[in-house]
């Protein structure tokens, strides 16, 4: 199995190639995202206000990254449990977000507000933040430097290894996996 | 009576925070070059591979192994014939996580106060799990215990006249509701029986055991094994992407209890599964 090669930004016709359980490598330009900024970007919006980074056509990487040492790009750099963005997401994707990054299950409001707006949600291994620590070039502070880790960074990467989770048609890797490797309890077993 | 300096017991936490975020522990690295071999998915596969390529950089960098480099959670086995001198034994402990995660360039993931949430900014205080023991030694055992299995695990009081049954179908249920998000392969710590509290805790204790290493009372050592078995039949396999190895080994310990009573909890351990242990 390939992978298939993207480079971002990210475009509509890009996202409608992808499917589900395909191995993908990611180069150039990401953002991070998690807990404390999505609540940040999101009170923005409540509020009518703009956000302060462009996320048309973008990829989020749910990450909070540990310190780099000196002369380190980054530190230790994996996926985050993507469930807990899954309530700020929805009004990202409707603005244009066009990726995220994370491991773990989406809720249904986020894999339909992929399927309207045609977005894709890729999954990197978590566990092997050295590993994709590696494939991170370069890494700069965005915006909100005062949350630390959870501060929004750009991040330039080459080869960046995820799988595509759900992608924009209703495939779902964890469903289809699952269906595929389990014994006894078949193909009730995922509800 | 054997005294040992606070200073000691600080640099001893410290190392041990650090390795254990860099070095990945030996019967988990083979647990998965056995998965790498026998794991019949290829995205299984492919997981393994890159949790092998992940801890030989990690080691060779001194990089955590994961960017949670989670809370400390410590048990002490304090001999009742030694005593700490030159300060307080938990300060010290305290002191040994400050540095590690300082010097260590380890994420700081504490938060004051679960409620108003403010980073602590040092990843203090850890969790102390202290007990008084026989002998002159002092025992540590620590463990960088990350969110992402944490907030998967779970505890429960069921009803003892269902007994085996009940138990097999909690842990099953378990990790088939955590699929993905608790990062398989996991280690799953099952403690069944004491209290609520007791229970959680040995639940927490049995995840120190290593991989392939069964309880000694053979009854349990067959539950333990009915166990795994059941869990990899769901088919979640490593990362959630389906395959045979969701769970690399089951470990149960259990406590006396009320007769009214079964408590049962359920601590998920990742992949990235952080334990060192030392004696002074």
């Amino acid at each position: 199995m390939e992978p298939v090669r993207i480079t971002t930004p990210l475009t509509k016709d890009a996202v409608a190639g992808l499917r589900a359980g395909q191995q993908v490598l990611i180069t150039g330009r990401i953002l991070t995202a998690r807990d404390a900024a999505h609540k940040k970007l999101i009170e923005l919006l409540d509020q009518g206000m703009g956000l302060p980074v462009d996320i048309s056509n973008q990829i989020i990487y749910y990450v909070g990254p540990s310190p780099p040492r000196p002369g380190q790009v980054i530190g230790a750099a994996g996926p985050t449990t993507a469930g807990r963005m899954d309530f700020y997401a929805p009004q990202l994707i409707a603005l244009g977000l066009r990726g995220m990054i994370g491991k773990g299950f989406r809720n249904t409001a986020v894999t339909e507000a992929m399927q309207k707006y045609g977005a894709v949600y890729f999954a990197a291994v978590g566990g092997a933040g050295a590993l994709l620590a590696q494939r991170i070039r370069a890494a700069r502070v965005l915006a909100y430097p005062e949350l630390g880790p959870e501060a929004i960074y750009e991040f330039e990467v080459e080869d960046f290894p995820v799988i595509v989770a759900n992608d924009m048609y209703g495939g779902d890797l964890y469903r289809e996996g699952r269906k595929q490797y389990a014994l006894d309890k078949g193909e009730d077993a995922y509800a | 009576m054997r005294t040992v300096e606070a200073m000691l017991v600080a640099e001893v936490v410290a190392r041990l925070c650090e390795e254990a975020n860099f070095v990945l522990e030996e019967n988990i690295h083979s647990a998965f070059q056995r998965g790498f071999e026998e794991e019949i998915s290829p995205y299984g596969k492919e997981v393994f591979a890159q949790l092998l390529s992940n801890a030989a950089i990690a080691a060779k960098n001194r990089l955590p192994i994961c960017q949670d480099t989670g809370i400390v959670v410590v048990f002490i086995d304090l001999g009742q014939d030694v005593q700490v001198t030159g300060g307080s034994l938990y300060g010290a402990i305290t002191e040994g996580v400050r540095d590690a995660y300082q010097r260590g360039y380890l994420r700081k993931s504490v938060v004051n106060d679960p409620i108003e949430r403010t980073n602590t900014k040092d990843n203090t205080p850890p969790v102390i799990h202290c007990r008084i023991v026989d002998g002159d030694r002092i025992k540590i055992s620590l463990m960088p215990k990350s969110a992402g299995s944490e907030n998967m695990s779970t505890a429960k009081m069921v009803n003892p006249s269902k007994g085996w049954e009940v138990i097999k179908e909690f842990v099953v249920d378990t990790v088939e509701r955590a699929g993905p998000n608790p990062c398989p392969p996991l280690v799953v710590g099952v403690g069944i029986g004491g209290t609520l509290e007791k229970a959680a805790l040995i639940s927490k204790e049995a995840l120190f055991r290593p991989v392939g290493h069964r309880h000694p009372e053979e009854i349990k050592a067959h539950m333990e094994d009915e166990l795994l078995d059941a869990v990899n039949k769901l088919g979640i396999g490593p990362m959630g992407r389906g395959g045979r190895i969701t769970v690399l080994d089951v470990h149960i310990e259990t406590y006396p209890t009320h007769m009214a009573s079964m408590a049962v909890a359920v601590n998920l351990l990742c992949c990235a599964a952080r334990y060192k242990t030392a004696e002074i």
